[in-house]
């Protein structure tokens, strides 16, 4: 079986997140699902184009849609919310005609429309399925108790997201427990991190990430999956600064989930990637799996 | 806040203009509180998003576009999935703001600073360039910059490019900005 699907990697796929990027392509392959680059992709524009102009905002996301179209598929996948949520915003604003022409207006080539995105989560979901993640395991993640952690956006709003639930997605939460992963409820799955607010309000950040640190250590994780870059970066690398605001002391390991991915699958380490994040989940995670054994 | 005089203020055309630019009908809003109770942010709001709501209805344009809100609200969607009146608030949230920039407010301007120099860096490269949008934002706020301790966390991860990656294509994002320029002033 192998399917394909045009790849959006997001501009933090280059950078800060480079390893869910490189974890995303090697799951990917070993699941027979196929990732094809968009050629000259360009930045969705994320929040600063949407708060500034919802017409812009479409038009620098359109560009993208419409290379997609030029590949002569349908659908794309990307690994970062915040990439989707615009991909699918400019999408489904642009169904309305007085709106595309105003996008149309701004680019070079008009977008042609009917362009869909979808997350790496939701295509690993539909298009490989949990069965074939099973059957593919080769180290099971037994013993690793998991917090799933998808972020604010991944599935809001429903109406426009059309994936898992709203309030308690579980998408994630079944590819890792298909895995061998003991996945543990996790009340704050959907809760914002922060954001982009690292910056301008690292006061903010480090409250609301504290909060969800706190809650994976309440709900005795080993370690905090996540699917956006953003949080990652949140709770990860401003970890120090959030137990410094709060006098915490917080050791948690935030890998992505296709880094978990990849460690069952027996992917090599530097797909994987880990030596990339700021808690280094290997001791943990050996610590769990040779308990398990 | 202030004490306002909602008959005095009264603006409607404001009302109207949030309406068509946002697609809801704000009327619809019954001050459930639901919207401020999920929202994350309310911690750091100088006005709740319910209130924001309530004065939006009132047509208190100058107390909407001056408040702090409407530039820390994250677009978590909250309020927008949890709303009973399916009123997507954090589109009014970011139309609100799209105003105040129009009116040249911004009463979190570093927020506004950093969304502006992460734009200048996607016009410049059609990508962003991360450590470039840093100095950018370092330079034009004259703040040193308040994550200096993450430095020696993230540089030897070879994960923050010293270069660019610029797309082929740049010019054709530079002119999607240049056009929006171009339509807006026209
Ligand atoms: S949302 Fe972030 S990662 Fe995604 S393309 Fe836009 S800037 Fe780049
Ligand atoms: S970074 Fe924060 S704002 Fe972005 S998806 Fe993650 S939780 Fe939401
Ligand atoms: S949730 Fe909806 S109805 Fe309730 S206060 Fe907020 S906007 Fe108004
Ligand atoms: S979208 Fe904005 S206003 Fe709504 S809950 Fe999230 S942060 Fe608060």
């Amino acid at each position: 079986m192998s399917e394909a699907i045009a790849y959006y990697p997001g501009c933090s796929g280059l950078g800060t997140s480079k390893e869910y990027d490189t974890s995303t392509r090697a799951v990917c392959a070993a699941l027979g699902l196929s990732l094809v680059d968009i050629p000259d992709w360009s930045c969705c524009g994320s929040s600063p184009a949407h708060t500034k102009d919802h017409v812009l905002s479409a038009a620098l996301a359109a560009r993208n849609l419409q290379l997609v179209s030029d590949m002569g598929l349908k659908a794309a996948a990307t690994p970062c919310p915040s990439c989707l949520t615009n991909l699918r915003t400019a999408n489904h604003r642009c169904e309305a005609a007085p709106f595309k022409a105003k996008v149309d207006k701004l680019l070079d080539d008009p977008y042609a429309g009917g362009v869909n995105a979808v997350s790496v989560l939701q295509a690993l979901t539909e298009m490989v399925g949990l069965d074939t993640v099973k059957s593919a395991v080769r180290t099971p993640l037994k013993g690793l108790k998991v917090a799933c952690y998808y972020g604010c956006i991944m599935n809001r709003p429903p109406e426009l997201m059309a994936f898992d639930d709203c309030e308690n997605p579980m998408a994630m939460d079944n590819i890792l427990a298909a895995m061998g992963a003991e996945v543990v409820p996790f009340p704050l799955k959907v809760e914002c991190c922060g954001a982009s607010y690292g910056i301008p309000r690292p006061d903010v950040v480090a409250k609301l990430s504290g909060k969800l640190l706190d809650a994976a250590v309440g709900v005795g994780a080993d370690m905090v999956a996540v699917a956006c870059p953003l949080c990652q970066m949140n709770l990860d690398l401003r970890q120090g600064q959030v137990n410094r605001a709060g006098g915490t002391n917080f050791r948690m390991p935030v890998p992505y989930f296709t880094q978990l991915m990849a460690v069952a699958l027996n992917i090599a380490d530097e797909e994987i990637g880990f030596s990339k994040l700021c808690v280094d989940p290997r001791p943990v995670l050996s610590k769990a799996l040779a308990v398990a054994d | 806040m202030n004490i306002i005089n909602l008959t005095r203020d009264y603006d409607e055309d404001f009302v109207h203009r949030v309406e068509e630019e946002s697609g809801q009908n704000v009327s619809l809003c019954y001050q459930c509180g639901n919207c401020t109770a999920g929202c994350p942010y309310t911690f750091a709001y100088d006005i709740p998003v319910s209130q924001i709501m309530r004065l939006v209805q009132a047509g208190q344009k100058k107390t909407v576009l001056s408040s702090k809100s409407i530039w820390l609200c994250a677009t978590c969607e909250s309020c927008t999935t949890r709303c009973p009146n399916m009123i997507d608030v954090a589109c009014v949230m970011d139309v609100l703001r799209h105003m105040a920039r129009r009116e040249g407010l911004a009463a979190v301007p570093q927020v506004k600073t950093f969304w502006d120099s992460f734009l200048d860096s996607v016009r410049a490269h059609g990508r962003v360039f991360e450590l470039g949008l840093l100095i950018n934002y370092v330079t034009k706020t004259g703040r040193f910059w308040t994550d200096m301790d993450l430095g020696p966390k993230i540089l030897p991860k070879g994960k923050l490019a010293f270069k660019p990656h610029d797309i082929q294509g740049k010019e054709h994002v530079a002119r999607i900005f240049e056009r929006f320029e171009r339509e807006s002033n026209s």
